[in-house]
């Protein structure tokens, strides 16, 4: 038999956590829902444009009456649980239905604060929660003309736009003397005010209600001073307090809302709680964001796997009024501790301020245009150190080099044939359709469904904004610190410390030592983990296992979209001979290479070789003397350069042999993400070093070394690091620069990323400023060397790894 | 009923790995799990014709290396979101030989 699951409460946090735990265990529970409404479950947050008429209802159903009975979930709607017998393990709804449980869930939610002021139970008086609110309201902008919207918060507000939108009158009566005040500061929330002003809504602000009068029905509210103002309804939006009745009834640990551990579970070990009605480390949440958190975590307890904990969240806020932008995080007032940057353009009606405290960003408050908030919140929850970008970081992330995508406005003004995700050819109707039929709230649900933003991410944003304005709310927000993958909780970095502390030398062994959830991992950790063990034990062969590599690292050459293979071999610093391009020539003709190209990094690629060739092809170019380029690894790339002093007549040093030197010193390197380099003969920088993961840029005096350029899908030019005089200074710079990368960086994270997550002055710290690191750096990075240096084509023409590149048998007759 | 060819033995196949069979209508890749069970697929990604056998062995999938579809090996179904699915051929262990059948298996309207 079964075990029985009863849910209390058909909303947002019970039914996701019910669809969390039907994708882990769907076959455990025999499961029954009991909900005081009388639909299926919808999108709350998405009331604010209905009311405003933007959406329908039907548009905002998550869960149809049909999705519980494809699930096999008993709904019992429109009936409220009056009593729940612990010892019995029943509930009791208001109409005698009863139900056995073995686990519950509680999730009532929370209830609209209504102020107990005389008159308050009036008709005409109505909060704005569900849909029975929005339909007395649109019912009431039908006849009537006055409204008045008691609160001047994030849901009054929205009440109000709603009401205005449905052509009503509205004044907004709020306390305070400024808008939404737990979410903005004084500039922010006069700017809000004057926009909402300019569209035709009235306030009154600093005013204090006294009674709401009228003869059976409202009909004007009255204030201390003595004012009144005439009023056809009243609109309670002062805010919500955990629905505890029952639980409180019942016995249930309650102090403002249902008490619960970092696995939900209440103090009666039966009995969950998720979503609006708990208090969790002291802390009760009203966006949806934390609960989804709290659901998921709460599933998997329920499915009895054991893992995860919820850990508290950051919130963000935005305000779904169309055309208005505005963003909050965080800490946004400050105090005698933090300092405040500010960037205002009352022309333009744009502000943005963010508390900083030891160079870390607080908090955050953002009018007008908001495109930039999602970054701030990751380097506020990351806790990243802005010195170095502080004195740009108002001006957004497009400032370091973006590409450079629209705001939020630009996204809704766009038509839906227009294509968003230039990699996959998703085009914006695209995205907007599976967000609202398959009912994706985050990123990665888009990227899944959709592949929108899921190869070089450079459309991220525009997503992140489309889901948002589909969706409503803002569901970036992650908790905590991002784990490596859905096979653990652990971040790269926890990974990489236990790699080493415990002197973990295989990945079985750290997925067992670090409890990964899954049997044999994933191609995303199982990757990432053989690189760690490759970096961290260079000198163990059995560390790095070829089936945790990715295909073209495994068979050392790269996969074409119509599974041939491409070869590209090592051109030192770009240059080349006589002998080996008749090689390459030979070998063209002999195989028949459908296309030779020169490539984007100075050297020649052949493309469309059959994999059962390659060993034999590789054997012709060793013999001409040359090796493999790893133009298919995460590894050392290329190192470009230009003729330098030798031909050139502006030339100061001999940058083509400062670039061979580089080359015979890192090549064969496996790095978290591949790295290139250039050295340029002068300041012209003909070879492009300042876009490069490391760049040489030849002086007079010496050489200047660049570190995190990045040509790519994000250009990104270089930081200045220092200047050296010797060759041999830059090489000892940059085996350390690379070493520290290779140690540091999580996998598949380029030095330009890795560079704004951490800093330039980690860098400098680490390399320019203290002699001995760097050489000890530098010194770890040329004994890793001593074992990566073995020409991988070479191994393999004579012979190893046979089975990678032979069929295991041959039916062709 | 089909007949039964003899490909290999299991020490043929690395762990976690695949090899190929090339047959005359279309390749079959050959795979071997963590638990050392064998399947074969036809070496094809429903996506976009990737050839599955360069994938990434995970659980009971492998992880296609165009465009990192994961399909089941034991059925041949890509997994959700994704849709699609190749044909799975019938295989059988006689000791350490694996023994394989060119009629692919009912199921995959992809043949
Ligand atoms: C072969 C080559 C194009 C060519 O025929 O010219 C090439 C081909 C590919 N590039 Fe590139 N890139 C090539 C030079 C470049 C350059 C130019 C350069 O190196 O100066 C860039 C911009 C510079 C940079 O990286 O900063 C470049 C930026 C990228 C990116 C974006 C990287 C980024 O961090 O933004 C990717 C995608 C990625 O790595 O995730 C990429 C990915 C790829 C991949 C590996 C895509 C893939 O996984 O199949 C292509 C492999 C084709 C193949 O079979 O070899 N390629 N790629 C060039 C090889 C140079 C070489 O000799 O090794
Ligand atoms: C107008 C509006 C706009 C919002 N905008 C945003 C936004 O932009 N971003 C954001 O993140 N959040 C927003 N929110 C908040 C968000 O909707 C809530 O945080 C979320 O819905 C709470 O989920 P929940 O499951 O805890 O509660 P609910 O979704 O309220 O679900 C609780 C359910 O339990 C039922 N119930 C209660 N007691 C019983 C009982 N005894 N028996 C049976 N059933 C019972 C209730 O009827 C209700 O249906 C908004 C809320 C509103 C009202
Ligand atoms: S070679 Fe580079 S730019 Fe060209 S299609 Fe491939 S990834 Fe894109
Ligand atoms: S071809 Fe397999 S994922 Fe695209």
């Amino acid at each position: 038999m079964k075990e029985k699951l009863v849910v209390i409460g058909n909303g947002m946090a019970g039914m996701r956590t019910v669809e969390e735990l039907l994708k882990i265990a769907p076959d455990l529970y025999e499961i029954t829902v009991f909900g005081e409404e009388p639909y299926g479950n919808y999108n709350r947050i998405m009331l604010s444009p209905v009311l405003a008429g933007e959406k329908t209802i039907d548009e905002i159903m998550l869960n149809d009456l049909q999705w519980y009975d494809d699930n096999n979930i008993k709904l019992e709607k429109g009936k409220k649980i009056v009593d729940i017998d612990r010892k019995a393990r029943t509930v009791t709804a208001d109409d005698g239905t009863t139900a056995e449980y073995d686990r519950l869930l509680i999730a009532t939610g929370s209830k609209p604060f209504i102020i107990p002021l005389p008159g308050h139970d009036l008709p005409g008086v109505i909060a704005f929660r569900d849909i029975a609110d929005v339909d007395k309201m649109l019912d009431a902008a039908q006849n009537k003309k006055n409204a008045i919207v008691i609160g001047g918060g994030l849901l009054g507000l929205e009440a109000a736009n709603g009401l205005m939108q449905q052509g009503m009158n509205v004044k907004v009566v709020h306390i305070m003397d400024t808008l939404m005040e737990r979410q903005l500061d004084e500039p922010a929330a006069k700017m809000l005010r004057k926009s909402l002003e300019e569209r035709g809504m009235q306030f009154l602000m600093g005013a204090q209600t006294e009674s709401i009068q009228g003869d059976g029905k409202v009909e004007k509210v009255c204030f201390k001073d003595g004012s009144s103002v005439d009023a056809d309804i009243v609109v309670m939006a002062v805010g919500i307090r955990p629905n505890i009745e029952l639980a409180e009834k019942v016995g249930i640990h309650c102090e403002r809302g249902i008490v619960v551990n970092d696995t939900m579970q209440t103090f009666d070990p039966r009995v969950y709680s998720v979503g609006e009605c708990v208090q969790h480390r002291n802390e009760t949440y009203g966006l949806v964001a934390p609960l989804f958190e709290m659901g998921k975590v709460c599933a998997n307890h329920l499915a009895q796997y054991g893992i995860g904990r919820y850990e508290g969240s950051v919130t963000s806020t935005k305000l779904k009024v169309t055309g208005i932008d505005l963003f909050s995080a965080g800490n946004f007032t400050g105090d005698e501790n933090t300092e405040s940057l500010v960037f205002q353009d009352a022309a333009q009606g744009v502000y943005r301020k963010l508390i900083v405290q030891d160079n870390k960003i607080k908090g955050t408050v953002m009018y007008g245009d908001t495109i930039d908030g999602t970054w701030y919140f990751d380097l506020m929850r990351d806790g990243t150190d802005i010195t170095d970008f502080r004195s740009t970081i108002l001006f957004g992330q497009a400032h370091l080099g973006d590409s450079g995508h629209g705001d939020d406005n630009r996204v809704v003004a766009m038509s839906d044939s227009a294509e968003i995700c230039g990699c996959n050819g998703v085009c914006k109707g695209d995205i907007v359709n599976a967000i609202t039929e398959k009912k994706l709230f985050t990123l990665d649900d888009v990227r899944a469904h959709t592949k929108a933003s899921s190869s070089c991410g450079s459309c991220t944003a525009l997503v992140e904004a489309l889901i948002a304005h589909t969706v409503g709310g803002d569901y970036s927000v992650a908790p905590h610190l991002k784990p490596m993958c859905q096979c653990t909780e652990h971040t790269h970095d926890e990974i990489r410390k236990a790699i080493r502390d415990n002197e973990l030398k295989s990945i079985p062994a750290a997925q067992k030592f670090l409890e990964w959830k899954t049997p044999d991992g994933c191609p995303k950790c199982r990757t990432a983990m053989n690189y760690y063990m490759v970096c961290q034990w260079p000198d163990l062969h059995s560390a790095d296992d070829s089936q945790s590599r990715f295909i073209n690292e495994r068979a050392h050459a790269n996969i074409q979209k119509d599974g041939t293979y491409s070869v590209i071999p090592r051109m030192w610093g770009g240059g080349t001979t006589p002998t080996e391009l008749r090689a390459i020539a030979d070998v063209a003709d002999k195989f028949k290479v459908k296309t030779v190209h020169v490539t984007g990094g100075q050297r020649i690629g052949l493309y469309g070789l059959k994999k059962d060739e390659l060993p034999v092809i590789w054997k012709d170019l060793n013999d001409a003397g040359m090796v493999s380029g790893h133009a298919y690894g995460k590894a050392l790339r290329t190192v470009k350069t230009c003729v330098g002093k030798e031909w050139c007549r502006f030339g100061t040093q001999d940058s083509t042999h400062m670039g061979i030197e580089l080359e015979k010193l890192s090549w064969g390197s496996w790095m978290p993400h591949k790295f290139k380099m250039a050295a340029s003969g002068c300041p012209r920088n003909c070879a492009e070093a300042t876009i490069k993961d490391f760049g040489v840029v030849c002086v007079d005096s010496g050489y200047e070394l660049h570190v995190g350029g990045n040509g790519g899908i994000k250009v990104r030019a270089t930081d200045f690091l220092c200047a050296v005089t010797t060759e041999e200074e830059v090489l000892e710079y940059s085996a350390a620069y690379m070493q520290l990368y290779r140690e540091e960086a999580h996998y598949l994270e380029r030095t330009a990323p890795w560079i704004e997550r951490v800093g330039l002055t980690h860098i400098k710290d680490n390399i320019v400023d203290n002699a001995e690191n760097r050489k000890a750096l530098a010194e770890r990075f040329i004994y890793s060397q001593k074992f990566m240096q073995d020409d991988p084509w070479e191994a393999r023409a004579k012979g190893a790894e046979q089975h990678e590149f032979t069929a295991i048998k041959q039916l062709n007759a | 009923m089909s007949d039964w060819i003899e490909i290999g033995t299991l020490n043929d196949i690395p762990k976690l790995g695949a090899r190929v069979v090339t047959a005359k209508e279309n390749d079959i890749a050959v795979f071997r799990t963590a638990e050392d069970k064998i399947f074969a697929v036809k070496d094809e990604c429903p996506h976009k014709q990737g050839p599955l056998s360069q994938g990434i062995v995970h659980g009971n999938k492998v992880a296609c290396p165009l465009h990192d579809w994961k399909i089941q090996l034991d059925s041949g179904v890509a997994v959700a979101p994704d849709e699609g699915c190749t044909a799975t051929y019938p295989i059988k262990m006689e000791g350490d030989k694996i023994m394989l059948s060119l009629v692919p298996n009912e199921g995959c309207p992809n043949n």
